[in-house]
């Protein structure tokens, strides 16, 4: 059985950073990149799956829609236990939303014929929380978000999961399978990779296709693939407070006044 | 094509106030988009939450009442929703961005060919055109979404960005059966969040909280002190909740604790996501203290120090003899 991982290259943005000359997204030289820190969670629930199965049973597969530069991010994937990395070339993509991801995520998953999709619960950089459940509507699949624990053995029609909903409440469910969950952070430690594993990871190779390759026609992909359209970035006009500039030894002292100011 | 209908978001028999800020939201919205203003509720007893939602420019409640909708179940509650939807071809759908609504959205967009957006803050309607308004770039971005080409739009809408509606109306309320739709997943039972051992975060005026930038365990026990030191409660962000440094009743936000009584919220290290912001955003001072000038959280905060919280934390301990 495969455990499908689709991984995404986030971006934080420096101190100072320019919006792209269409006014349309932040310019990405101003963008540090990693993987999404919900998906180090996902991958480290499918490489647990992978090591209580009997050996060579499960194979977990990571997959990033993005440029070239987003090897990176499959390489630190493999370094962390994944065993095949697929990448979708993002060209003719750009006007994709998260649906037209999905959408390249869901042709990817019908040919690959995972048991399980393992996403994680949003981005940490957009935040939609999109992508994982449209995998899952469009492949048909079953569906669960924000998992907190999974307990799935391979091959089994059913997985147990609890999601964590608002407040920290728990609901305790029975998922059938195939499914697709969306993971929460904290439903396990993942693991550091060791150096040799990262070495290792960097003599894999890594499957490079286009969205063509995978089976989507053109009416799929990109802006035609999309729900909707990103018209404009801005950086809102927000009131700030007031800054306490100083040294430390000052900075503290006014904390202290603000302190006994507010608590009388 | 008009109208805006509502998907009411309900758990173990009470409606969620997000419900009501959904109504609050399709009350600005109804001038411009054309009436009816209706709400949907999927229960298995829909008659008291048909009551609870009958507020403000409701004109209609539509209950439907199914047994396999006891707890929420996204394969069920998406096929109720597609087919009121596919009835009625609503101009707007809205629903509160919730983690339930996570599960459903994107199958209702993605199967009626919807606009979609999610976690909106900001609705307005131009010439006729729904545009929303989110976040991106950890908060650090406000960015404006339309939906060329599409009729019907459905959004999900953050917590806490429109107001509530309450004053009591009375809508028709007629109650239909809708979609056929099967149970893929089996609600087992609800676990409540561990007892919290006497950390009361919605009680506390105080709360000194500490986030990721604390950078690591061994840096904690001093923040204790440090909290108790000042009289103040310490909280924390998830990461450090997640990682065990603390335990979960210190968590401030969404998946955690709402601090509902404070007065004073010194957050350390914390960049200001939505979920973190949820429970103490409305608190009236905050604090905010981080190296990275462009965290959100200063754009909540009255007062900022752009710095280091293991710096500014020993001088606090310094200056006030905590040892
Ligand atoms: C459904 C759901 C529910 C969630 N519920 C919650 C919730 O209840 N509560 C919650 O907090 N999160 C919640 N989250 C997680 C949330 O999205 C963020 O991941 C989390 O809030 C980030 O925590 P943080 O600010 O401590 O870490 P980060 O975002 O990593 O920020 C760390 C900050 O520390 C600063 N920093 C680093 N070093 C220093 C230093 N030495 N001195 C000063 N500053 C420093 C950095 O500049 C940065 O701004 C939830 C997520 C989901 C999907
Ligand atoms: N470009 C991408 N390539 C692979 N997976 C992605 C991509 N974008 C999003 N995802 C998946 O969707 C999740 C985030 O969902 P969202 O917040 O909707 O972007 C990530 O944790 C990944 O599992």
């Amino acid at each position: 059985m495969k455990i499908l991982v689709p991984v995404k290259r986030v971006a934080s943005l420096d101190d100072e950073f320019e919006l792209r000359d269409d006014g349309r997204d932040v310019d990405p030289d101003f963008c540090e990149f990693d993987l999404n820190e919900f998906d180090e969670y996902a991958l480290e629930a499918a490489v647990q799956i992978k090591e209580a199965a009997p050996e060579g049973s499960v194979e977990v597969v990571v997959l990033t829609i993005g440029p070239d530069d987003a090897d990176d991010v499959l390489r630190k994937a493999l370094a962390k236990g994944a065993d095949r990395a697929i990448r979708v070339d993002d060209a003719g993509l750009e006007e994709a939303d998260r649906v037209a991801i999905a959408r390249v995520i869901a042709k990817v998953a019908e040919n690959e014929e995972p048991g399980l999709v393992l996403c994680g619960a949003q981005s940490a950089d957009q935040g939609n929380a999109q992508t994982g459940m449209s995998v899952a509507a469009l492949l048909g699949w079953t569906r669960a978000a924000v998992v907190s624990k999974l307990d799935f053995a391979p091959g089994a029609a059913t997985a147990q999961v609890e999601r964590e909903l608002e407040g920290g409440l728990v609901e305790c469910l029975d998922v059938e399978t195939p499914a697709v969950l969306t993971i929460q952070l904290g439903i396990n430690t993942p693991r550091y990779a060791s150096l040799r594993s990262i070495k290792q990871a960097n003599a894999k190779p890594i499957e490079c296709l286009t969205p063509h390759d995978v089976g989507l026609s053109d009416a799929e992909i990109g802006a035609a693939g999309a729900l909707s359209r990103v018209r404009r970035v801005f950086v809102p006009e927000r009131g700030r407070g007031e800054i306490i500039a100083g040294t430390p030894s000052q900075q503290a002292a006014r904390l202290l006044e603000i302190i006994s100011e507010v608590n009388g | 094509m008009s109208g805006i209908l509502i998907l009411a978001e309900h758990r173990r028999g009470t409606l969620r106030d997000a419900t009501l800020e959904a109504i609050g939201a399709a009350g600005t919205l109804k001038a411009a988009l054309g009436g009816p203003v209706t709400v949907l509720v999927i229960a298995a007893d829909p008659a008291p939450l048909a009551k609870a939602v009958s507020v403000g420019a409701v004109d209609e409640v539509i209950t439907v009442a199914r047994p396999d909708a006891a707890t929420y179940e996204p394969h069920v509650y998406e096929a109720v929703l597609r087919s009121v939807i596919a009835q009625r071809s609503p101009a707007l759908v809205l629903m509160p961005h919730g983690v339930d609504s996570f599960s459903l959205a994107p199958a209702v967009a993605i199967g009626e060919g919807l606009g979609f957006a999610t976690d909106v803050f900001g609705v307005a309607v131009e010439d006729g055109q729904v545009v929303a308004t989110r976040a991106g770039y950890n908060e650090k971005v406000f960015v404006e979404i339309d939906f060329p080409g599409r009729t019907g739009v459905l959004l999900t809408l953050r917590g806490g960005s429109f107001a509530p509606e309450t004053a009591p109306a009375s809508p028709a309320v007629s109650a239909i059966d809708a979609g056929d739709g099967t149970a893929r997943s089996k609600h087992l039972d609800w676990r409540d969040p561990p007892a919290t051992g006497g950390i009361d975060i919605p009680g506390s005026p105080f709360i000194l909280s500490i986030g990721r930038g604390v950078g690591d365990e061994a840096n904690v026990a001093q923040f204790l002190e440090l909290a108790d030191g000042l009289g103040a409660t310490l909280g924390c962000s998830r990461p450090i909740a997640d990682n065990g440094w603390l335990p979960k009743a210190r968590q401030v936000g969404q998946s955690g604790q709402l601090a509902a009584k404070c007065n004073l919220y010194i957050a350390m290290g914390i960049s200001g996501s939505v979920q973190h912001q949820w429970g103490m955003k409305h608190v009236e001072n905050i604090v905010a203290i981080n190296k990275d000038p462009e965290a959100s959280i200063f754009t909540i905060a009255r007062y900022g120090i752009v710095g280091d919280m293991l710096e500014i934390a020993e001088e606090l301990r310094k200056q006030k003899g905590i040892h």
